[in-house]
């Protein structure tokens, strides 16, 4: 029971950081691809309590505006205002949680090079990270089931064909097999394209590992007396492994699912960040981080490493999760 | 024993041949070619384009191109550089001496600092310093590469402290020999810490694992019991015995010398097969990211092929097939 609770709580909170990205359009309160040549590079605007008329409960946000001359002023901060539309579950929406009046500009991670928003571009660039990450994790796991259900129930040669295929996979180095592969896919394609491409490359190539996983769950499985007796009764192959060997693997392809998913969104991050993966002007965190390639931008612009941050804090709470999903799985074996 | 072997040779050797006809195919299925910028340009006619591709040999069917390719891997040269106009052999190898340079330094420092650590943590189980080792592993294991790689390059940069970008300074030629060795280690430093912050967890947590189930064995107490303690107990006894999974790492990271330090390259400038193959992939080099690929993964099948023999000799009961061989 206590390992329910501690995988509860990173749980709990995984769902709501996925949560935050899929709400992208609300929380952003700009498109993120609206440019505002005139601001590049802002630094982040900050917060106060004091408005002309002292102070005030209503934060504050200063540091920028398109108003040209003066010192910057500050603009007061209204919540659930209406701004640019953005589509959700299907249907236009323009209401956004927060935002400042028309010459001001509310930037609370700054602003990049063509003076979008840093805070929206994360935001939507999330959105586009994390599915990336979750979708090839779907691909990698439902590969390995299938290749490892088959090696580890039929046995005999498919196991040795497939085992030698898995043992392929596993010594190709996989950030430059992912190289090759891209440079076998043609460079200049649309968005949703290269998205899929990326989400196809990455999660063809991760299966391997909980594919041998999965192989040894069903070997044991296959020799359970349970199933032995199903199939004394005449159950055929199909509901053996329905019924009775695949929920078996479960635990451990939720385990693997925890362990990947921080794994693919960094890989998706590299090869965007090397220009072969989702290209502008859709963000992801990896053509963000791009820009971090010239050095001076990397020097003078910190807040630029807000991606960078944004996969730390996915990676730990996955791992996090991982590390307890091991421990119950652990337990509840002995 | 010896058949073990030569069945493991045998395999490593299949391995090696189907990496080839994978890459190759995989490249060669692809859609474009080097010569897809130069189509674009009106002034230069179709059949300027069909004389070259026929001069690279681009338009025979692909089994032909496979051997022509295989001759030439045999021969040394692994495949021609379009983009360059050389055997891609001369293009690898000052790159690949760069990165042999930076990922054996890398590697040496990730062992030396990461089997103290682990047997150390492992012996105080639940101490402060265990527990602040494990804090520390979980922490950088989770952290992606990329942000390790960026977060240490924006330090570098702000703090002057380490020069940045390539492998030698401006006045390189005019130094003396020591002077030479100083400046390279200088640039190669930032890069190094950041394959050790990567490479050290995984050594540690694994090596910490296996140390302490180790330490909870029977024979332990019967050492203690005769008078053996502290270093020599750990270092001689324990250490050989939890040493399994860290021979398995050990070829692991063999494996990744030449292919691991990929993204760290690139991040920093460090003039190795990492820009190298990156550029060749944007310009569809194939023989480059072929050649490439199968230098990673030739190492890779090397490294693991060297875990099996090291595995071998450091454990009887692998020697003599027996089955709770760990």
């Amino acid at each position: 029971m206590r390992d329910r609770g501690s995988i509860l709580v990173p749980a709990v909170l995984l769902v709501l950081w996925h949560l935050a990205f899929l709400l992208a359009g609300f929380l952003a309160p700009y498109d993120p691809a609206e440019q505002q040549r005139e601001l590049p590079y802002i630094a982040p605007s900050h917060l106060q309590f004091r408005g002309p008329k002292g102070f005030h409960l209503r934060p504050y946000a200063c540091g920028a505006s398109t108003v040209v001359d003066g010192p910057a002023p500050c603009y007061p901060v209204h919540f659930f205002v209406h701004g640019c539309t953005y589509s959700f579950a299907g249907m236009p929406w323009s209401v956004h949680l927060f935002g400042v009046p028309s010459p001001g500009r509310i930037a609370i991670l700054g602003t990049d090079a063509y003076g979008r928003d840093v805070w929206s571009r994360l935001l939507f660039g999330g959105r586009i990270s994390l599915a990336a990450g979750l979708l090839a994790t779907l691909v990698s796991l439902v590969l390995a089931m299938l290749i490892g259900t088959i090696s580890g129930f039929y046995g005999k040669w498919t196991d040795e064909l497939l085992m030698g295929g898995a043992e392929l996979f596993l010594v190709v180095p996989w950030l430059y097999f992912l190289l090759v592969l891209r440079a076998m896919l043609p460079l200049h394609l649309t968005g949703a394209a290269t998205f899929l491409l990326v989400v196809g490359v990455i999660g063809s190539l991760g299966w391997a590992r909980p594919m041998r996983l999965v192989r040894g769950v069903v070997l044991s499985a296959r020799e359970r007396n349970y199933v032995l007796a199903a199939r004394g009764f005449g159950a055929s192959d199909t509901y053996l492994l329905r019924r009775h060997i695949a929920p078996m693997t479960a635990g451990v392809l939720l385990t693997q699912a925890a362990l990947l998913v921080p794994q693919f969104v960094a890989a998706e991050a590299a090869l965007s960040f090397f220009g072969l993966g989702v290209s502008e002007p859709v963000p992801s965190w990896g053509n963000m981080l791009a820009v971090l390639q010239q050095y001076s931008v990397l020097v003078s612009y910190w807040w630029m490493l807000a991606p960078a941050i944004a996969l730390v804090i996915t990676s730990v709470m996955y791992g996090w999760l991982a590390e307890a999903l091991q421990r119950s799985l652990k337990s509840s074996s002995i | 024993m010896k058949s073990y072997v030569a069945r493991r040779l045998a395999r490593a050797v299949l391995l090696l041949f189907a990496v080839s006809v994978l890459c190759f195919l995989l490249t060669r299925l692809a859609p474009g070619s080097f010569f897809d910028e130069i189509r674009l340009n009106p002034q230069i006619s179709p059949q300027t384009i069909a004389a070259l591709q026929a001069r690279y040999g681009l338009d025979e069917p692909l089994p032909l191109r496979y051997g022509r390719w295989a001759r030439s891997v045999a021969r040394g040269d692994f495949g021609f550089s379009i983009a360059y106009n050389t055997p891609v052999a001369q293009l690898m190898w000052a790159p690949a001496k760069h990165t042999l340079l930076l990922g054996g330094v890398a590697m040496l420092l990730c062992w030396l600092i990461s089997i103290p650590l682990a047997v150390w943590s492992a012996a105080y189980e639940r101490s402060w310093f265990d527990r602040g080792v494990s804090a520390l592993t979980s922490l950088f294991i989770s952290i992606p590469e990329i942000v390790l790689a960026l977060a240490l390059l924006a330090f570098a940069m702000r703090s002057h402290a380490l020069p940045v970008g390539g492998m030698t300074s401006v006045g390189f030629d005019e130094l003396t020999a020591w002077g030479k060795a100083v400046d390279i280690a200088r640039h190669m430093l930032a890069p190094v810490v950041i394959l050790v912050l990567v490479g050290t967890p995984v050594i540690v947590r694994h090596l910490r694992a296996s140390v302490a189930e180790v330490l909870h064995a029977p024979f332990v107490e019967a050492a203690r019991g005769c008078g053996i303690g502290g270093a020599r107990l750990l270092f001689r006894h324990v250490l050989p015995a939890a040493a399994n999974p860290a021979i398995s790492l050990f070829g692991l990271s063999l494996a990744a010398l030449l292919s691991g330090s990929l993204l760290v390259e690139v991040v920093t400038g460090w003039p190795g097969l990492g820009p190298l193959i990156l550029d060749a992939t944007l310009a569809r080099d194939l023989d480059v990211v072929v050649a490439a690929a199968m230098l990673g993964a030739a190492m890779m099948i090397v490294g693991n092929f060297a875990a099996d023999l090291l595995l071998l000799a450091a454990d009887p009961r692998i020697r003599t097939g027996s089955p709770d061989a760990g």
